[in-house]
């Protein structure tokens, strides 16, 4: 893989500082990096895990909306971030690989760099009472 | 190719007996093709002796500046070739995320900061926002990337034939990290470096400096070093030498360097006038 952007090397430092739970995609949709705060929602370690896309991440940690149905990919919000460019927000139910549901609000928002560049999308999970 | 140092201090120009042999000077790189195009990596003060040193025949000078920091523009209004209505002179630098190059420079060159407005200068001007990515000044190959320092800044990359140089004059790859990360997709300026015949880079602190400057934008020497090992350089040149530095501070700092890490390239201390020739001649 070439050298990430700055940007996306500025945010990954500041991400590994962070106790909320981060994750960071880029434009072509593939998971760059999760913080620690963010294994412990999904059950895996980063240094764990495969190289994956968004689209893959199903797998790893399975979704639904609040009331149990599944959740559409396209409803996703770091999904909504990377293809529509636009901030998404929404509370969902998320399943990982240590199989424990948790409710969570996920916010997501693109990532646009210097000199109009699209960087991908940054997604904060937080974990909250069902 | 050939490669002259003007100016190797950063923030502030220092001139004194102490600091005779590195020079006080801020940031400023001649760089020679062997067509004869002419690159002026920054305009701190150095760029005054060098405008008043071009020798003949030269009609384009461009003038590449990795950011607008005062000690890298500081010597722009005192560039002779500025002055001189039959040169060309390109001027390349970073926009803002809402200003372009011109408005970001013309807060320097106009009043009350300085007499000369940008647009009465007399040469046959024009300002480049510089593209990132890949282009070409008078035959030699560009790479221009944003790197980790405050602001929009950029590091270059300039090839012609089988010769690549590197500057990073102001630059801090170990920002937010214990050590220069092992994974090299994640090294900021990893790619403008890779195994270049020589990285000018910034080694402004020791390590003890370092830890009161962090976020500063800056590079330890230690951390110089282990970025230069990193991307496989052949040479290192140390550059952007803090004000408080005299020539025998620089003396002992690069000492402190090679006693814990034993670099597997040559290093060089940047001193004002040194320079490289491509080539069978070396360090002159």
């Amino acid at each position: 893989m070439a050298q990430k952007e700055i940007e996306l090397i500025l945010l990954r430092q500041w991400a590994s500082y962070m106790a909320t739970p981060i994750w960071i995609a880029d434009s072509d949709e593939n998971l760059l990096y999760f913080n620690e705060p963010a294994e412990a929602i999904l059950g895996l370690r980063f240094d764990e895990a495969p190289e994956l896309t968004l689209e893959e991440l199903p797998a790893y940690f399975q979704l639904t909306t609040e009331d149990g149905t599944p959740l559409l990919w396209e409803a996703f919000p770091p999904t909504v971030a990377l293809r529509d460019h636009r901030p998404s927000h929404r509370r969902l139910r998320g399943r990982g690989r240590d199989g424990v549901w948790r409710t969570v609000e996920v916010t997501a928002f693109p990532l646009a760099g210097q000199a109009g560049r699209n960087l991908g999308a940054v997604a904060i999970f937080w974990e909250v009472e069902s | 190719m050939r490669v002259r140092l003007w100016g190797t201090r950063g923030s502030l120009p220092d001139a004194g007996p102490e600091t005779v042999r590195y020079g006080g000077n801020t940031a400023c790189v001649e760089v020679r093709g062997d067509n004869g195009a002419l690159l002026i990596l920054d305009a701190g003060t150095g760029i005054r002796r060098l405008g008043a040193n071009l020798g003949a025949g030269v009609s384009r000078v461009d003038v590449l500046l990795t950011h607008l920091h005062m000690d890298h523009i500081q010597g722009l209004g005192f560039f002779d070739p500025l002055y001189q209505p039959d040169l060309e002179v390109h001027i390349w630098g970073p926009a803002s995320t809402t200003l372009d190059l011109r408005e970001r420079l013309a807060r320097y060159l106009s009043p009350p900061l300085f007499p000369v407005r940008l647009r009465d200068l007399p040469c046959r001007l024009t300002l480049h926002n510089v593209p990132l990515g890949n282009f070409e000044i008078g035959g030699l190959g560009m790479t221009a990337d944003l790197v980790c320092h405050p602001g929009p800044t950029l590091g270059y990359r300039i090839t012609e034939d089988a010769t690549s140089i590197a500057y990073l004059p102001d630059h801090e790859p170990a920002l937010g990290a214990r050590q220069i990360p092992e994974d090299r997709d994640w090294i900021s300026g990893f790619d403008l470096a890779s195994r270049v015949c020589l990285l000018i880079h910034d080694a402004q602190y020791s390590d003890a400096e370092y830890e009161m400057h962090v976020g500063w934008g800056h590079s330890s020497i230690r951390h110089a070093l282990e970025f230069a090992s990193a991307t496989g350089v052949e040479r290192l040149v140390t550059f952007h030498h803090d004000p408080a530095h005299d020539d025998s501070a620089l003396d002992k700092l690069i000492e402190e360097g090679l006693r814990e890490f034993d670099p597997p390239f040559e290093l060089v201390p940047g001193a004002e006038g040194a320079s490289f020739q491509f080539g069978p001649i070396g360090v002159e």
